[in-house]
């Protein structure tokens, strides 16, 4: 019978090594019910898309704490583009201070989420944004 | 849909992978694209990896990447990781290992869940390794889910079969004599930097001893380097794969290939006709609840399985 | 600890007492059934004599300057010396850090600490690939000694010790450190400071990856050997707690795990290098977290003092009385603090800093206000450093050594973490040791564990965050930010340029081959390290060496 599962890549661009919220996040997300790859620290963004691309996620989540994000969120989102994968949704979090967002959502990014965000809010906010793609 | 098989087939990778998941969500019209590619299929050497869950299988399907690209060879990879029976959800933590070749053309990794299905594979799989063949893949490698002796399935649809063992799983060579030992074609040791990792050698050694190999392939026993020390780890690696090709060359050599081959289509032939005809029929009895209805009446003893099946297989296939 | 008479009479008064709470309780249900750390530590109502009749006071207890240390390894306690008041600083270019370390030296702060930016911690230069878009973002940018003379300038390398939280490519950072020295024409046994250089943790919770467990030990062997013979007042090892507490460890994970790494590294140096524990050992040091939970941080230090001080003499067989001695920089908990009401973060720092001196730290810092939005600016930096300041001039805490002593909770309390952490430390033995237990992954899983628990604790409510889970508001603050500017990536790369054009390139090939034999040839790298990096050589043209002998190690992505 068909069977639509949200399938997730997690990762973590860049060379931050700041992975405690990742790995909950990577577990959230098992619990939720979504197919979740996590990628482990230290990827850069041409990894990650050619792993987003290969395993047909439906949105790629991204966490940096080391301020990179102001290259690697473009990065990432911008070759997903450019492989024609911009049905991919991609999705941020970390520390991403306020002025820094506009740019991230112009650069092609869905969402973000900071500090203080509630696991619940993100697997409901993904609940409602990402559907398996037909 | 079978525009996705033409696709794939002319090697775009975002319909090769949209392909497996089609096949993996069940999507009734895949059939469509898989009987499109089906007759170009059988030309991938299909390597099987299996062994007890952190036996190191992703560590050394990374390396066998690394090691056949060298030797020029594309690599498809299939790698199954269980479902969470309590969530559904699933983390597919083989991939990580296998993050380096994310850039490489040369190779395509795909991590599958197994959504409920039993023998240390995802329903995915068969038809899967027909997508990565049809890519071009010169060698697919499938990574089982970490298995204990019954998850065996890896045999209906690996030309070679891998078995990786540990030292330090204590029952492990009961497990192999009364399982994996059937379906190896090559044995590993890893970790070999663990304390009784020769004590495996000697144990797995004996236990050949008293097979015999009507084939003509006796399964070799590798021991790995440890993957701790990357230099060693590559060079034993570099040797495993020289066994792979020397088994796939004996398997050719002896038209053994044949019967692998066999052991695959009976495999999808099965799963075909179940697909078509056993689901087809447990779905309309479920909708129209007359299997809920047949479940009280044997409850109640006022029939038996046997009869309520010979029912309805006289309703079904008209006879 | 106490005659049969008062502990029966104190058991006749107890009963007295639970009786009345049982009534009470019946009237007025507590607020909550379990009462908690912060760690899921439970914690009974009331402690008293029983709880810790069985301590042996000359044993357990003792005296400041004695074994086995539980009231701290200054005879004088603070009276003769507060801690070291040492904020962690870097941030952009070596001149803004430098910048910054005159500031706090300026604001009475005692001992300088060095946040590298994660090209540096990760041994790339700044113009890898790899590196792009993080330069200075997290600390200062140091790809060769250039950079470091401007990072030093005007600081005086004779009087004042310098921490530096560098790892895999300590030995390069430290060899600068030696070498400007040696070029001031200040002996090396005149400089002192730490660097953390502890990768077992780095497996373990902070992920500065570069090669494979075991070499990465005998990197820093090489380090300790070094020290010995000739730095003596350095510390060539900080073994860190505070980064596995960070990546969500219980108290008592963080203070098992961290006592069973510096084992390890004193196994691996008596085996490797020969050296008697005596020899090395006084120049270890250790680096704490002071998490939110009052007492049970307290309790903690002590407890990790008096788990050394055994260990050291029973289970090493030392001599010598300074080995015994776990010698502590703490930092404040940043996990702790919240994005959310961010001044609330100065209450919270304040008192995690008071729990570390009532712990009888040796160093502290306190974090700043703006902890979880971006690098610490002036402003908030200052109220951090003065937090501390008030502490030790102000609040009269000072004034007596280990005032907790004796009280039954917190002994108990110390008690019990000593015991759940020797559980663990035996654990980890008898799984050959902890290498051997981090191949395994088992305290990256432990720690996992815990932070989706404790995660879960907040999403829950069951653990409390004020702004997150409770007294949320919706005003925005606005608080001072400070921004590091991606111009500094553009300047960094063309000093990089600047020197590598300058340096004598044939020189700088020699110096990284004789690195190249000495690490093959299993030789100490330390004074080929000190010839490259006055040679100019970067710190990733060090660290590729390390890489292409000892090969690349990758994180494992447990979770
Ligand atoms: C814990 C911590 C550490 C630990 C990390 C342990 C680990 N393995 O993770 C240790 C002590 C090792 C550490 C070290 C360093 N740290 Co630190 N660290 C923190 C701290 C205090 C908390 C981070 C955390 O884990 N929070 C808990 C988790 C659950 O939250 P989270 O990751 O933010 O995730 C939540 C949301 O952001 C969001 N989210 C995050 N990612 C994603 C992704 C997706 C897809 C989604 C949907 C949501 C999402 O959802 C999560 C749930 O709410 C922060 C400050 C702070 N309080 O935030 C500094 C902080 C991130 N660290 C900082 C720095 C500078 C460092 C160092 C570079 C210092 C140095 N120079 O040596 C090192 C580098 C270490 C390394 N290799 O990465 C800076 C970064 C500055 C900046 N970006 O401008 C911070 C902000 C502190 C500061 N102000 O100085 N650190
Ligand atoms: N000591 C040691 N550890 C190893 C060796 N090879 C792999 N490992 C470690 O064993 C753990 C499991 O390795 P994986 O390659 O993920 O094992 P797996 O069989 O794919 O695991 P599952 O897919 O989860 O069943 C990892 O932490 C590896 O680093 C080795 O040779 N020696
Ligand atoms: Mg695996």
């Amino acid at each position: 019978m068909a069977d639509r599962k949200i399938r997730i890549l997690l990762a973590k661009p860049g060379l931050d090594g700041h992975d405690r919220g990742a790995r909950v996040l990577a577990r959230t997300f098992r619990d939720a019910g979504f197919e979740v790859i996590y990628t482990g620290c230290h990827q850069t963004p041409e990894q990650i898309v050619g792993a987003a691309i290969q395993e047909d996620v439906d949105m790629v989540g991204l966490s940096c704490l080391s301020g990179a994000h102001r290259y690697l969120f473009p990065a990432v989102a911008q070759q997903l583009q450019e492989q024609g994968a911009d049905d991919i949704t991609v999705v941020g979090g970390g520390i991403i201070p306020e002025q820094d967002m506009q740019p991230l959502y112009d650069a092609g990014l869905k969402a973000l989420f900071t500090p203080g965000a509630t696991l619940d809010s993100i697997v409901d906010w993904i609940n409602e944004n990402i559907k398996p793609r037909d | 849909m079978e525009e996705l098989g033409k696709r794939a087939m002319a090697g775009d990778i975002r319909a090769a992978s949209r392909l497996i998941r089609n096949i993996e969500d069940d999507i009734p019209e895949t059939t469509k694209a898989i009987k499109h590619i089906f007759p170009y299929t059988g030309k991938a050497h299909v390597v099987g990896i299996t062994g007890s869950p952190g036996a190191g299988k992703s560590t050394i399907t990374d390396q066998l990447i690394f090691t056949m690209r060298q030797r020029e060879k594309t690599v498809g990879v299939l790698a199954v990781d269980p479902t969470s029976p309590f969530t559904g959800g699933a983390l597919l933590g083989d991939r990580i290992r296998m993050l380096r070749h994310a850039e490489d053309k040369g190779v395509f990794v795909r991590s599958l869940a197994t959504r409920g299905a039993m023998g240390g594979l995802s329903k995915a799989v068969g038809d899967g390794i027909h997508v990565l063949d049809v890519m071009g893949k010169d060698i697919i490698l499938v990574e089982t889910v970490g298995v204990g002796q019954q998850e065996v399935d890896i045999i209906n649809h690996a030309h070679t079969v891998i078995v990786v063992l540990v030292p330090g799983m204590g029952d492990e060579v009961q497990a192999i004599k009364a399982g994996l030992m059937e379906i190896a074609d090559i044995f590993v040791i890893n970790k070999a930097d663990k304390d009784g990792a020769r004590k495996l050698y000697k144990e797995t050694l004996n236990m050949l001893n008293s097979g015999n190999f009507p084939n003509g392939w006796r399964p070799p026993i590798l021991m790995l380097e440890s993957s701790l020390e990357p230099h060693s780890f590559a060079a034993s690696v570099e040797k495993l794969c020289d066994k792979i090709d020397e088994h796939y060359k004996h398997l050719v050599e002896r038209h053994q290939l044949k019967e692998r081959a066999i052991r695959k289509v009976i495999t999808e032939m099965n799963d075909a006709l179940r697909a078509a005809i056993l689901e087809p029929v447990l779905s309309e009895l479920a909708a129209t609840g007359e299997f809920d209805f047949m479940v009280e009446k044997l409850l109640s003893k006022e029939t038996d399985p046997y009869s309520l099946a010979e029912e309805i297989s006289k309703k079904y296939l008209n006879k | 600890m106490f005659t049969e008479e008062l502990l029966d009479k104190s058991s006749t008064m107890r009963k007295k007492w639970e009786d009345e709470v049982k009534k009470t309780v019946a009237k007025h249900a507590d607020q909550k059934e379990k009462w908690t750390t912060v760690s899921d530590l439970e914690i009974k109502r009331l402690y008293g004599p029983e709880d810790i009749k069985n301590m042996d006071f000359e044993k357990d207890i003792g005296y400041p300057g004695q074994y086995p240390y539980l009231r701290g390894n200054q005879v004088t306690g603070y009276r003769g010396k507060y801690w070291t008041f040492r904020m962690f600083a870097g941030m952009g270019s070596a001149e803004e850090t430098n910048q910054r370390w005159h500031y706090l030296l300026n604001s009475g702060q005692t001992g300088l600490s060095t946040a590298f930016d994660f090209p540096t911690l990760m041994g790339y230069d700044t113009d890898s690939p790899k590196a792009r878009g993080e330069c200075g973002k997290c600390g200062v940018a140091i790809d060769t000694i250039d950079d470091f003379f401007t990072l030093i300038k005007g600081i005086p390398l004779a009087n004042i010790t310098t921490s530096m939280t560098i790892n895999p490519p300590a030995t390069a950072l430290w060899a600068m450190y030696c070498a400007a020295a040696e070029i001031q024409g200040i002996p090396l046994t005149k400089i002192g400071g730490t660097i953390q250089n502890d990768m077992l943790k780095e497996f373990i919770a902070q992920k500065t990856l570069m090669c494979p467990p075991e070499p990465s030990v005998k990197l820093i062997s090489d380090t300790v050997e070094f020290g010995t013979k000739y730095v003596p007042r350095w510390n060539t090892i900080s073994i860190s707690g505070y980064h596995i507490r960070e990546a969500g460890a219980t108290a008592v994970q963080e203070l098992a795990f961290t006592l069973r790494d510096g084992m390890e590294y004193v196994e691996d140096v008596i085996a490797r290098k020969g050296l008697h524990v005596d020899e090395f050992a006084p120049r270890l040091s250790f680096f704490f977290n002071s998490h939110i939970d009052f007492f049970e941080e307290i309790a903690k230090l002590r407890a990790a003092r008096r788990i050394w001080a055994k260990a050291m003499r029973e289970r090493y067989g030392s001599t010598d009385e300074r080995s015994w001695w776990m010698r502590f920089h703490t930092q404040t908990a940043g996990c702790s603090l919240t994005a959310q009401q961010p001044y609330n973060n100065v209450i919270r720092t304040a008192t995690e800093a008071l729990a570390a001196i009532l712990g009888g730290t040796q160093s502290l810092h306190t974090n700043s206000l703006d902890e979880v939005l971006c690098l610490p600016s002036d402003h908030a930096v200052q109220i951090a450093l003065r937090t501390q300041q008030i502490i030790a001039e102000e609040t009269g805490v000072v004034n007596t050594i280990d005032p907790l002593a004796g009280s039954y909770f917190v002994e108990a309390l110390t008690n019990e973490m000593e015991e759940k952490a020797w559980d663990y430390i035996h654990k980890i033995d008898d799984m050959g040791g902890m290498v051997k237990a981090i191949e395994k992954g088992f305290p990256q899983m432990e720690i996992s564990d815990a932070a989706y628990k404790y995660q879960r604790q907040i999403d829950s409510g069951e653990k409390i965050m004020i702004g997150i889970n409770k007294y949320n508001t919706d005003e925005d603050v606005e608080i001072p930010f400070l921004e590091i500017d991606d111009s500094v990536e553009k300047e960094q790369i063309e000093r990089l340029n600047a020197v590598r054009r300058k340096r004598d390139s044939r020189k700088v090939r020699e110096c990284l081959d004789d690195i190249r034999t000495a690490c093959k040839k299993g030789e100490n790298v330390m004074p080929y390290c000190i010839e490259a990096v006055k040679s100019y050589c970067s710190v990733q043209e060090i660290c590729d060496v390390y890489r292409e002998v000892y090969g690349e190690y990758r994180d494992p992505g447990m979770y």
